[in-house]
């Protein structure tokens, strides 16, 4: 026998002096390999044309996707109902701003992220067309790869105590972006420069390194690792620049 | 009217988009672009495969260079792209890979000494030269004859595209996300920007350019199986079409890729055959080897796509409630080579198949998947009727592609291109200057905002939005698809102007008018059907059958009347685009011949036309 699922949906249009914040019942049919895109799709298309939610390669690559089901943030398009029970709770990420219903603007916060953390290769010089490309070994640029392969989904965010309390904190997923530039041979950077941006209680030294945000990454990326890392070296860096000042 | 101006508005933020932006940037005008989606998160980023350039640096493409990237790009064209444009690109590709490691991609690398690779489901052995360790390495792929496909793991759309917008923050070039353009505002012979409509409010906006760029990407969501994502409608198109002045080219061009996942239609890159993955079918055995003998599952696309399709109507097919589809083997690479090179397509089996690749067999067949046709271009990019307005990428028709594209020759064209048509820009924009009339702005406001209204005010009109859309894809799935015949493409075309009528009885279901999404579509909704008329009519109007355009009732390559592009553009009130043709190439270094693959009967030229350019003239315009 099929499931009757039940769906909780979040609702609100701020731009409509009418909406207020509640939820919305829904009921589907569960169908074979269903997943979340084809939930909301159905929903929208069925029986609420005016339901709100971002989807772009529903494949679970570009990140656009993540909600909270039933309190956990993780990307809807790769989400299937098997793996849940019959009620289901869908709220929009919290800490970004509400676009409507399940859709928040990531895009200006992930901008300011990635300007806060100066997210390009320091160098100097500018290209050479006629040169042949810098050498480098193949292990680093895989290393670098793995930093890399975040898709600013927000989920470390949603779920991060410190993100939730002060709009400012960086979040995991900045302290990862820093980490990606410090293995990389071509970013000029010192430590000390890297220091400057994350060594506040903004960046590493906010992070109470309780709540999951690696077990949310639905990337994997291991962003334990890189706070841990990163805070031995700051901490090292900090004292090290005690020690030179005096 | 809430109004922005810029030097050079960029409409998308994908690769194209973003390089153009860059290059006018580089030179101190100011960009800005606009996107659907924010701009990370662009259809760009989901490219995994790699990007060719002939470096020529593995083992596997010693050898290799421009002239060789070059003959393999215009075969895989079916001799149907500008032999200018992609000896251009085969010359500019490898600057442009270069750049982009300036800028931080972590292509992969050579690692010298010894090394096994998978063909066809067998090991063989190579060797990589010492002296090239650490630059960059390359990968195999349908149709090239060397190893030259770029590649970041299976991350290579990604990694670019987080480089280039890593260098958009780093220039200062603003995103405007969630803005929708919904018109282009020109007066018949200059473009001086566009209405759009944001979609965080809902509300109408003015950016007024001196130079714009279309650079939205594909139209594949005009089929029901798609790779694409779901903002790829072909909204960059339709805004270029219903200026009434400005023709798409070979809309008819529909790229559909072997290995699409059954049944979400997700793509598994082509890098799985490019590393050894083998197709097989219900019996569990290999049938590419036998349509192909040569090139087997390393065919073009088009090539693959058709004879999976010829297999599966031969009763081979593994029966499955979504219907029939074949297998992908890639077992045997072993699984410590699925985690490292394809750590993506095993995230996706695992995901949304809830299988292992190491273990199992993927189940595959061919998706829509790429958009040969789009605005088009001259080989600077620059759009045929308007002044100030380009294309580049997947929404622009270059025509780098003819009537298929090579794997890994679409991310490199976006980056090409982004470079050419941005050198072009700020030579247009170096002196220029433009008188916005106040009156164009204002009449193109006006319309647009008439227009919601209208759609507003049929509250409960007779037709539902999706329903139609749902009609629409139906279409261009089963009669425009793979295979296609006369009478099939007759009742399309039919069916789709019946769908143009109804779209004008569009009424909604709703109150809202904000960011509703219904609203969203059925303000583009008529776009849509005019784009898939552009399709139908032009494969119906093509009696012949060239790279993927197959026709069933016309077998052979018509080289006597057919070298040449479709133009279609529509004027206010008709119900069907009018078409003109073009030469393919205003030059012809490599004349049409067989491909040496998916034997097809050619038709040859009465008079081949063979030619070179003028003496004296350059080839390559743009080298540095
Ligand atoms: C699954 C998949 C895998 C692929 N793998 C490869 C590969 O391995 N190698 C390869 O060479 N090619 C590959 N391709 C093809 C290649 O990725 C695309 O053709 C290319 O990335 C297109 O880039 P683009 O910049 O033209 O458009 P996109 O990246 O699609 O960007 C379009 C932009 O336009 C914006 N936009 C759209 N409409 C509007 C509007 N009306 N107003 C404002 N903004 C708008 C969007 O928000 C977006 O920012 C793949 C394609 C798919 C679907
Ligand atoms: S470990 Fe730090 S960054 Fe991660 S969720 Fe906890 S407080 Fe946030
Ligand atoms: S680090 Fe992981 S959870 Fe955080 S934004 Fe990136 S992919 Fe998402
Ligand atoms: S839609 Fe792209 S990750 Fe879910």
């Amino acid at each position: 026998m099929a499931r009757d699922l039940t769906f909780h949906i979040f609702r609100y249009h701020p731009e409509d002096p009418q909406s207020y914040p509640h939820l919305e019942t829904f009921h589907l049919e569960e169908t074979v390999g269903m997943t979340l895109f084809i939930v909301l799709t159905r929903i929208r298309e069925e029986q609420d044309p005016t339901l709100q939610f971002d989807f772009c390669c529903r494949a679970g690559m570009c990140g656009s996707c993540a909600i909270l089901i039933n309190g956990r943030p993780d990307l809807a398009c790769h989400t299937k109902t098997m793996d849940l029970p019959e009620e289901i709770t869908l709220l929009p990420l919290p800490v970004f701003n509400l676009v409507g219903d399940l859709s928040v603007d990531k895009g200006s916060w992930f901008r300011k992220m990635n300007e806060r953390v100066e997210s390009w290769i320091h160098r100097d010089g500018s290209f050479d067309p006629a040169a042949l490309e810098e050498r480098m070994d193949n292990r680093t640029a895989v290393e670098i790869y793995e930093l890399e392969r975040c898709i600013e989904c927000g989920c470390c965010v949603a779920a991060c105590g410190t993100a939730n309390m002060r709009p400012d904190f960086l979040g995991a997923v900045a302290l990862n972006r820093i980490a990606r530039f410090m293995v990389d041979p071509r970013d000029q950077r010192k430590e000390q420069d890297y220091f400057e941006i994350v060594g506040t209680d903004e960046g590493i030294f906010g992070c109470m390194g309780l709540l999951g945000c690696e077990d949310i990454c639905p990337k994997n990326l291991p962003l334990q690792d890189q706070l841990g890392l990163m805070r031995r070296k700051m901490g090292w860096s900090a004292i090290k620049g005690l020690f030179a000042r005096k | 009217m809430e109004t922005y101006y810029t030097d050079l508005l960029c409409i998308g933020a994908g690769l194209a988009g973003e390089r153009v932006a860059v290059e006018a940037a580089l030179h101190g005008f100011k960009s800005l672009c606009l996107s659907i989606v924010p701009p990370r998160q662009s259809h760009s980023s989901a490219a995994q495969g790699g990007m060719q350039a002939a470096l020529g640096n593995c083992a596997m493409a010693d050898g290799d260079c421009p002239d060789i990237h070059f003959v393999d790009t215009v075969k895989g064209s079916d001799w149907g792209c500008d032999q200018e444009v992609a000896r251009l690109y085969a010359e500019q590709a490898p600057i442009a890979v270069r750049e982009m490691a300036f800028w931080g991609v972590p292509w992969n690398r050579v690692v010298g000494g010894k090394s096994t690779y998978y063909k066809g489901g067998k090991v063989f052995e190579k060797v990589e030269p010492k002296e090239n360790e650490g630059l960059i390495t390359g990968r195999e792929f349908g149709g090239i004859s060397k190893w030259r496909g770029c590649h970041t793991s299976d991350g290579t759309g990604h990694t670019l595209l987080y480089a280039m917008d890593n260098v958009c923050v780093q220039m200062d070039v603003p995103v405007h996300d969630r803005v929708e353009a919904i018109a282009l505002i020109h007066n018949g012979i200059t473009c001086m920007g566009v209405v759009a409509r944001c979609l965080k409010n809902g509300r109408l906006r003015v950016y007024l350019a001196k130079a714009t760029v279309i650079a939205t990407g594909g139209y594949g969501r005009l089929y029901r199986e798609t790779t694409n994502a779901v903002i790829n409608e072909g909204n960059g198109a339709i805004i270029a079409l219903n200026t009434g002045v400005v023709p798409l080219g070979n809309m008819e061009a529909v790229q559909f890729h072997p290995t699409g996942i059954v049944p979400p239609n997700i793509l598994v890159t082509e890098g799985c055959r490019g590393e050894g993955g083998t197709l097989k079918d219900v019996n569990g055995d290999r049938f590419m080897p036998v349509y192909e003998p040569l090139k087997q599952e390393l065919a073009s696309r088009d090539v693959v796509s058709r004879w999976m399709t010829h297999h599966i109507r031969q009763g081979l097919g593994v029966k499955s409630p979504y219907g029939d589809h074949l297998w992908l083997d890639i077992r045997h690479l072993g699984r410590a080579h699925i985690n490292s090179h394809l750590r993506e397509v095993e995230e996706i089996c695992k995901k949304f198949l809830g299988l292992d690749p190491a273990e199992e067999m993927i189940p595959v067949r061919p998706a829509q998947h790429y958009s040969m046709g789009g605005i088009r271009v001259n080989k600077f990019g620059e759009v045929y009727g308007l002044k100030g307005l380009f294309a580049a990428g997947e929404a622009a028709c270059w025509d780098l592609h003819g009537f298929n594209r090579l794997a890994g020759n679409s991310l490199g064209e976006t980056i090409v291109t982004g470079r050419i048509v941005g050198k072009r820009v700020v030579e247009f924009l170096e002196g220029y200057e433009v008188r916005f009339d106040t009156q164009v702005i204002q009449d193109a406001y006006n319309k647009e905002e008439g227009h919601i209204k209208t759609i507003i005010q049929r509250q409960n009109g007779p037709e539902k939005v999706f329903a139609l859309r749902k009609i629409l894809q139906d279409e261009l799935m089963d009669r425009v698809s793979i295979f296609r015949n006369g009478p099939d493409l007759q009742k399309a075309v039919g069916k789709l102007q019946e769908l143009y009528d109804r779209s004008d009885r569009i009424g909604l279901h709703s109150q809202d008018q904000g960011v509703n999404p219904e609203l969203t579509l059925a303000i583009r909704f008529k776009g849509m059907v005019r784009l898939a008329l552009c399709v139908a009519h032009g494969a119906l109007m093509r009696t012949e059958s060239r790279g993927c355009h197959a026709r069933e009732d016309f077998p052979e390559r018509n080289d006597r009347d057919w070298l040449k592009r479709t133009l279609a553009f529509w004027k206010e009130g008709d119900t069907l685009p009018g078409l003109s043709y073009e030469p393919n190439s205003r030059v012809w270094e490599l004349p049409p011949g067989d491909r040496g693959y998916g034997a097809a009967k050619i038709i040859c030229s009465e008079d081949p036309v063979v030619c070179g350019l003028e003496p004296g003239e350059p080839t390559a315009a743009f080298n540095e």
